[in-house]
């Protein structure tokens, strides 16, 4: 199994070490062509805004083509990439999952946080969750599922084969968010 | 900045990574530097090759200026303030600034002391033409180092000999034993426990970007290929003969910097790069990457040295301190 990790801009280092960490190989995607021979792709936290500057208009229809049938999970600015909609300027993005993303809507650096968030997926346990200059999830389709809440705001959806988080599992030892992808990605194989 | 707020101003560097950081004097600029795909802007007055003209004191930008840069664009902003100056930084912090850059490329404000970045939530970003440098900046609370390379001249060559430095450095420091790693802190005059913890992983515990210089899409492509994790680009941008080209062409570079037939791409037709300045024709100084401490400092008044001697070492190059 290999995992894409869309090489853009932003923490895409950090999941390789992940997804090392794990035993699994990875590729960093910066072509069309680098998606042909992965199962299931990550698009790391960055600015969003940078990151669909960088990809050209093929591009970017080859990773929705490939997310026809293929796991993908949207971080911070990742998510804000596979959004429905984007408000906070508005911009494109791919539609992956039903939902609406706020960019910035917690304010600038001075604002992000670090919180204890309780994942019931993940057997009730309690994880750290670090938000950085973070999007929010502003309103979802009835068909999407909410995975985790913090103070009323929707931190992680999954809908069908994809999934998104607004903080970041690669910033803290946790490795259970990535194999919980692994996973996915395993059964859509 | 207490650990968590660290973790959290790491964090941030860590997704400026793979990008580019563009300086700015307007609302314009800013919006033509984030439509470009720069990851984030830097709200400054005057460009360095401006500063570098007109000569005078160069200090914080006007807080409002940076407020109506920052009210342009979704990118992270960054401004500069002068080396040891805390309280242009605790302005900075009050206007909500994403990233704080203590730089030489303004007038120093303090020959003994820079900022003890612990005492803020912000980010700070320093320069440093070392290895030793950039521990020491490490050490007080920098999230992020850049090298300093020659801001304002569209000159690579001092950037490339920091870069080349700092990883030289990093790469020697893998190699030595315990003792020598005792033996080492004192030649870089940086804390023992982190030499420690860089020897072992080989890396800064913070991302290593580079600046100074840059001009040409050719120019952040080779700093990435040796091994900087981002790109600052402060006049190379709006003082060449076609800004939004030349930003476009220097973010793909930088995301592309292994693909030659891309960079040729790019750079083809691309205009006027800045008005340039060679080495020779600027007197010592005139350097910016010389702007910083430069008074002679015991190695007892260090704290991270732990040295049993009262060795008063005169040092006279900046670059060590």
């Amino acid at each position: 199994m290999n995992i894409g990790i869309l090489a853009l801009q932003g923490g895409f280092a950090l999941h390789e070490q992940k997804l090392s960490q794990l035993g699994f190989q990875s590729k960093r995607i910066i072509y069309s062509r680098d998606l042909d021979d992965i199962q299931g792709l990550i698009i790391p936290g960055g600015e969003s805004s940078t990151m669909l500057r960088i990809c050209n208009a093929l591009f970017f229809d080859d990773l929705k083509k490939f997310a026809n049938s293929h796991p993908v999970w949207g971080i911070c600015a990742g998510a804000i990439l596979i959004a429905g909609k984007v408000e906070n300027p508005s911009q494109e993005s791919l539609g992956l999952i039903d939902f609406s993303a706020q960019r910035n809507a917690y304010g600038n650096q001075n604002d992000s946080f670090i919180a204890e968030i309780k994942f019931e997926f993940l057997d009730n346990s309690l994880k750290e969750c670090i938000f950085i200059r973070a999007p929010k999830i502003a309103s979802i389709g009835p068909s999407v599922q909410v995975l985790a809440t913090y103070n009323k705001e929707i931190v992680m959806i999954e809908q069908n084969l994809h999934m998104a988080s607004t903080f970041h599992p690669e910033l803290t030892d946790c490795t259970d968010f990535h194999e919980y992808f692994l996973k996915k990605v395993e059964n859509a194989t | 900045m207490n650990e968590n707020q660290s973790k959290l101003n790491i964090g941030l560097s860590r997704m400026l990574c793979g990008g580019v950081i563009m300086d700015v004097t307007n609302k314009d600029q800013a919006r033509i530097a984030e439509d470009a795909g720069a990851c984030s802007v830097m709200a400054l007055e005057k460009i360095p090759s401006d500063i570098r003209r007109d000569g005078g004191v160069a200090r914080m930008s006007d807080p409002q200026m940076i407020l109506d840069i920052k009210e342009a664009v979704s990118i992270p902003v960054m401004a500069k303030v002068r080396i040891g100056h805390f309280a242009e930084a605790q302005i900075l912090q009050e206007l909500g600034i994403d990233f704080i850059d203590e730089s030489e490329v303004l007038t120093p404000a303090d020959e003994v002391h820079h900022i003890n970045k612990w005492e803020f939530k912000s980010p700070f970003v320093c320069g440093a033409t070392n290895l030793g440098e950039a521990l020491r900046r490490i050490s007080e609370g920098a999230s992020m180092i850049r090298t300093k390379g020659e801001a304002g001249t569209g000159n690579i060559i001092e950037g490339v000999k920091h870069l080349r430095t700092i990883i030289f450095e990093l790469k020697m420091l893998t190699r030595l034993n315990q003792s020598e790693l005792y033996a080492e802190a004192k030649r870089l005059q940086a804390s023992v426990d982190l030499i420690k913890d860089v020897a072992k992983s080989g890396k800064l515990p913070v991302p290593n970007f580079a600046a100074g210089g840059v001009a040409t899409p050719a120019d952040a492509a080779m700093l990435m290929q040796l091994g900087a994790e981002s790109v600052f680009v402060g006049s190379g941008i709006f003082n060449s003969s076609n800004p939004s080209k030349f930003a476009k062409a220097i973010v793909t570079a930088t995301t592309y910097f292994n693909d030659a037939d891309k960079l040729m791409d790019v750079s083809r037709n691309l205009g006027m790069p800045m008005p340039s300045l060679s080495m020779d024709t600027l007197s010592e100084k005139d350097k910016l990457q010389r702007v910083q401490v430069t008074v002679s400092l015991g190695l007892d008044d260090c704290q991270w040295m732990r040295c049993p001697k009262k060795i008063n070492c005169n040092i006279v190059d900046g670059s060590r301190l």
